[in-house]
């Protein structure tokens, strides 16, 4: 356990002090959603309605813009090999990766998507509701960004191939986050069913992450 | 199945089958067609729904291309099987075809049954997502160069997406249903008999064309793999030349002087 809080406290201060990383998400995530009114017009009835969903289908793609970091600066300075041969588990050592991903890219969006909700004009007492969905949403979401980095890590040339790879991998999570935001936001009877759900294909996810991808980094390394 | 390993004997054994397996495709595609064409029109559909007798038998080998796809991976995975990796990578782009002409089919049957090119429909859907799933397959052994690497990031792509096929399946329909149920379960069959056996033939052709496609790409690979070994072999014949012609050359200059 030790070591693994370790490499979490490590994580998260290379994370912040090597300048950039979490940044350049808030700011795909801002001026997404800020030009979002140009594209579709400023009717602030039309915005409420759709609110909800491109706050979601936003955030998913900043997670997966920022995924590709998750080991590339590891691998390059040699010590995902390191980590990966000596210590703990690689299972392990790559949930802990994926919670610092968790913490320094995704809870970051979280804290300013309360002011995006309210210039997006989200229906009251939706608030809570797409928090909550989305901080256990957004879990799943860096799960599922952290298979897709490790495959990638052997291709240079490809980025863009992760989007193929992992965009299919992330409906499900998109469709059961915001109809349990909407399900919260507007108290229909038993408003927890894709809560639950969310939750289920969350853990599913996170089960399946540190597995698949410590295969992957085992084939590329 | 393990003695197909080795590329030689599955060049022999294959060219021995590939003749039958041409002549059955062919046999039971032209015996199925001509049953497609006697079997009875959809009373409200009219022609329109003879499409179905394409669009069925693609919509079923796109699913099972991508489970037999991550089944050979897994062969190749475990006991390290090269034939069964060719196998998943040739068999993507077939799938990846069938998928298209499901959507295609699909989309031409829509526009005059439903009054719409393209909804938003769970089944659609999903196609669309297998269809996006093959390309990201087969983008993996298109970028990686090294086959054996290929190989195994391969089956972890495919392994990932076939856990997650039926959660994305079950999503997709709670989202939303428009498309028409399955006519043909277990417990029995809605649609008329003589269209079910066109149709069933269809299926059993498809799968022929499957299996004689995929047997045809294979040997391709292989064969393509010896030209480039062969080619390889004579390049470094040619360098291994002109390095000792250029070793003498430099000899003789430092003789002479």
């Amino acid at each position: 356990m030790k070591p693994l809080l370790a490499l979490l406290r490590r994580d998260i201060n290379l994370f912040f002090r090597s300048g950039g990383g979490a940044g350049q998400a808030i700011g795909f995530y801002l001026v997404v959603i800020i030009l979002f009114p140009f594209g579709v017009g400023p009717d602030i009835n039309l915005l409420a309605r759709i609110s909800i969903g491109v706050l979601w289908v936003v955030l998913l793609l900043a997670i997966l813009l920022s995924a590709e970091r998750i080991f590339a600066d590891d691998l390059e300075d040699g010590s995902l090999t390191l980590l990966l041969t000596a210590g703990p588990l690689p299972e392990l050592v790559i949930l802990v990766k994926l919670i610092a991903h968790w913490l320094c890219i995704a809870l970051p969006l979280l804290l300013i998507t309360p002011f995006l909700a309210l210039m997006l004009n989200l229906p009251a007492g939706g608030l809570i509701p797409l928090i909550i969905c989305m901080s256990i949403g957004s879990l799943g979401l860096c799960a599922l960004a952290t298979i897709g980095a490790a495959i990638l890590v052997a291709i240079r040339r490809a980025n863009q191939i992760i989007a193929l790879l992992i965009l299919p991998l992330y409906i499900p999570i998109l469709i059961f986050g915001v109809s349990a935001t909407t399900d919260m936001t507007y108290q229909i009877e038993k408003p927890y069913t894709s809560l639950l759900i969310l939750l289920g294909i969350t853990l599913i996810s996170l089960i399946i992450a540190p597995f698949a991808s410590a295969q992957a980094l085992k084939a590329n390394l | 199945m393990f003695g197909l390993a080795n590329p030689t004997k599955f060049m022999r054994f294959s060219s021995l089958l590939l003749p039958y397996l041409v002549i059955i495709t062919l046999g039971s595609l032209g015996f199925g067609l001509y049953t497609v064409f006697n079997a009875p029109e959809d009373v409200l559909q009219g022609p329109l729904s003879r499409i179905l007798y394409v669009h069925a038998p693609s919509a079923y080998l796109a699913q099972a291309i991508y489970v037999f796809m991550a089944l050979a991976n897994f062969t190749g995975f475990i006991w390290r099987h090269p034939l069964a990796d060719m196998a998943a990578k040739n068999a993507a782009p077939i799938g990846a075809v069938f998928a298209l002409l499901t959507l295609i089919t699909g989309m031409l049957w829509g526009k005059p049954a439903w009054g719409t090119w393209w909804v938003w429909d769970a089944r659609l859907t999903s196609v669309l997502i297998l269809f996006i799933m093959y390309l990201g397959y087969i983008a993996i052994w298109q970028v990686i160069e090294d086959q054996v690497k290929a190989a195994r990031v391969a089956t972890i792509v495919a392994a990932v997406g076939l856990i997650n096929i039926p959660i994305i399946k079950f999503s997709v329909e709670w989202w939303n249903t428009l498309h028409q149920p399955a006519s043909i379960t277990t417990s029995g069959s809605a649609i008329h008999p003589t269209m079910l056996t066109a149709l069933l033939v269809m299926f059993a052709a498809f799968t022929f064309m499957f299996i004689t496609l995929l047997f045809i790409s294979v040997r391709t690979e292989i064969t393509r793999r010896r030209a480039r070994a062969l080619e390889m072999r004579i390049l470094q014949k040619n360098i291994a030349q002109t390095n000792s012609k250029l070793a003498n050359s430099a000899l003789k200059n430092s003789e002479a002087q």
